[in-house]
């Protein structure tokens, strides 16, 4: 039994001699739920659409349930697709919509109503069945859309930035859902969005997208604590991390020495390939960071702003010496801070960063079994 | 300048609608209640108006003892019922066409949209006459093809199938309403509808179809107003022959005023001509609600 539901192989799309996606290879296991992420224009949807076939490669090959569907018709895929805008048939009900693939297979009548009641339970449809599009709120017509891909029982699930219409209480409600439904259905996923909170969340996998290319691909916590890059760091966390510039100013056997604008900082690290005096980026993510007496800690700086979330604050520092913008730090909920108050911040090597001018990520922690 | 002070000027604001009001009232409504007083007369053209009797409904029930009324309307309810459903169907079918993502379309579009520009004028309907004339294009076509010629307009089926042709070779501004509502329809829908597996022609009939009804309402309604009302295609054409074949009412209606002088009768017909329009338009209306698919506005947050 085959274990890859879609698998990509260097695939390639150009519109009009502009590159979209240069050479995407990937696997997505049966049952996995994976999350194409990255800024808005970096091909996400477009190679989502391509694994649909609404486009064809340029160059490439694209496997779906061990067939190669390169070039196959969108409805021998044996795919469903969920549209950002839904794309419901705006004159059909919600019991016409979703059994409208069925419809056009010619399956017998009683048994789409079947199907169709069952999903619909499921969703918890059922009281609307005989409603249009129109009539219905922006979650319902989401859950309408899911039902028209679920009917089909297909072998892949996609979505195409399906929360993004809603407003911000509907999507982490239908966010959780979405969670939900795919931990009962176990059914393979692609799922594109422009939110790394929905990625974090929802994959099993994250793949981040950078123009056309796979920046880093992995579980969600491997990519938080081991950006291979400067991208991926900065663009997945909430708040980002906080990138220093330094430079490397040396290198023992399990340690590298950085300095900074406030002098040097040491921080565990093996493998890396160091230059003396190369510039580097020093990443810090807010949690990484904590408040501490004076002389112990290996930052210092002023507050220049406290955003009070109650289980947590996070507190904007100026460094001192450092043209940067202010750095975000996370602190308990009641901490006691006001705003040009002076702090230390003592950094956790274990999580910290180090990025090289390519930025591409430096070495490792030593022992990687404490990464986390 | 206060918000307010550009209502309270009472001559400013009369003047602005001015322009509007006076052709209104000069060009519309005086004739439509002149004519409609007129066609309760027997006025005749060379008469003073004040010589003219008035003799009530005898007009209107003259006329469903006139052979050749009958006759015309006969003929117009076949050009009517004929040209529009054909009419509609080319244009849309065009339309679908010249909606495809090709190279060059809007070249294209223009060229199928041109002959609209012309169509309706007097002049295409001369060349229309020297089209299908005995020793016309079409004739000397069919001579080089080997075939003998047909009399066109000698002939009541082939002369009215002369007319039908002009008002279907008319399609364009049909066809530019169905091509805006075509491209109305998010293109989402057949991305979806392609992924289900429906072909092209089960998307045509399932998903564009249904929701191009409203335009089809707005084209129908048009169509059928124009065409009742057709004059250029018979009167230059065939005169309204052979044996009033052609004899379409706008036809009729001018031939009795301008030819035979029959003012008040004249009037009389234009106005079961209106009252023909306004109760297919009516119709139209109410039937509606049970074709017409009206998509509301998507009141949430987002969409396209």
């Amino acid at each position: 039994m085959n274990t890859s539901s879609v698998i990509l192989d260097q695939v390639t799309k150009s519109f009009s001699g502009h590159d979209v996606i240069k050479g995407v290879s990937l696997e997505v296991k049966k049952g996995e739920l994976v999350v194409f992420v990255g800024p808005s224009g970096c091909g996400k949807s477009t190679l989502l659409r391509l694994i649909a076939g609404l486009e064809t490669p340029s160059s490439g090959r694209i496997d779906i349930a061990g067939e190669n569907v390169t070039y196959a018709h969108p409805s021998k895929r044996g795919v469903a697709m969920v549209f950002q805008s839904y794309a419901l048939y705006p004159h059909m009900t919600v019991e016409d919509n979703i059994g409208f693939a069925l419809r056009i297979k010619g399956m017998p009548r009683v048994e789409i109503k079947l199907k169709v009641r069952a999903v619909a339970e499921t969703l918890q449809l059922g009281h609307l069945l005989h409603r249009l599009p129109k009539a219905l709120s922006g979650g319902q017509r989401q859950r309408v859309a899911i039902g028209r891909a679920m009917v089909r029982e297909p072998d892949v699930f996609l979505f195409d930035e399906p929360l993004s219409n809603l407003d911000a209480s509907l999507r982490g409600q239908m966010r959780v859902e979405i969670a939900g439904l795919h931990a009962r259905l176990g059914a393979t996923s692609v799922y594109v969005t422009h939110d790394q909170v929905e990625a974090m969340t929802l994959a099993d996998k994250i793949v981040v997208l950078n123009g056309g290319r796979i920046e880093q691909a992995g579980p969600p916590m491997e990519l938080y604590r081991r950006p291979a890059n400067l991208f991926v760091a900065t663009f997945i966390g909430s708040p980002g991390m906080n990138i220093l510039p330094a430079t490397l100013a040396g290198a023992e056997r399990d340690q590298v020495t950085v300095t900074t604008a406030q002098g040097p900082i040491s921080l565990p690290r093996v493998n890396a390939n160091i230059v003396t005096g190369a510039e580097v980026s020093l990443g810090l993510r807010p949690e990484s960071l904590s408040l501490t007496t004076a002389g112990k800690g290996q930052l210092s700086g002023y507050v220049n702003l406290i955003e009070r979330l109650g289980g947590e604050t996070f507190a904007y520092i100026a460094l001192k010496g450092f043209e940067a913008p202010p750095i975000i730090v996370r602190l308990d909920g009641d901490v006691e801070l006001r705003v040009h108050d002076e702090v230390h911040l003592a950094i956790d090597g274990q999580r910290a960063h180090l990025f090289g001018a390519d930025g591409l990520a430096l070495g490792h922690v030593p022992d990687t079994k404490e990464r986390g | 300048m206060s918000g307010a002070s550009i209502y309270a000027s009472r001559r400013a604001g009369s003047l602005y609608i001015a322009p509007f009001a006076i052709g209104f009232l000069l060009f519309t409504a005086f004739p439509f209640i002149a004519s409609f007083i007129l066609s309760l007369t027997d006025a005749r053209l060379q008469d003073q108006l004040g010589d003219a009797h008035f003799i009530g409904w005898s007009n209107y029930a003259g006329m469903w003892s006139d052979a050749t009324f009958r006759k015309s309307l006969g003929v117009t309810f076949f050009y009517v019922f004929v040209t529009v459903p054909l009419k509609l169907a080319f244009a849309l079918l065009i339309a679908v066409v010249l909606n495809f993502k090709l190279r060059g379309i809007g070249l294209f579009r223009t060229a199928f949209y041109l002959p609209s520009i012309l169509g309706g004028s007097v002049a295409i309907a001369v060349v229309w006459r020297f089209v299908f004339a005995g020793d016309g294009l079409v004739n000397q076509f069919l001579h080089g093809a080997g075939i003998g010629g047909v009399n066109w307009l000698g002939e009541p089926s082939t002369a009215m199938f002369s007319i039908i042709l002009l008002r279907l070779w008319q399609f364009g501004s049909a066809m530019v309403v169905f091509l805006a509502g075509l491209k109305a329809i998010p293109e989402d829908l057949y991305e979806a509808a392609d992924i289900d597996g429906a072909s092209r022609l089960r998307q045509f009939w399932m998903i564009t179809l249904p929701l191009l009804t409203p335009v089809l309402f707005f084209n129908f309604i048009m169509q059928i107003v124009q065409a009742f009302q057709e004059f250029n295609g018979p009167y230059i054409i065939t005169g309204g022959g052979p044996m009033k074949s052609t004899y379409l009412l706008p036809l009729m209606i001018y031939e009795e005023a301008f030819k035979y002088f029959n003012l008040g009768y004249s009037s009389a017909l234009s106005w079961v001509l209106f009252v023909i329009i306004a109760l297919f338009t009516a119709l139209a209306f109410w039937s509606q609600r049970f074709w017409v698919f009206y998509a509301q506005e998507r009141s949430d947050k987002g969409g396209h």
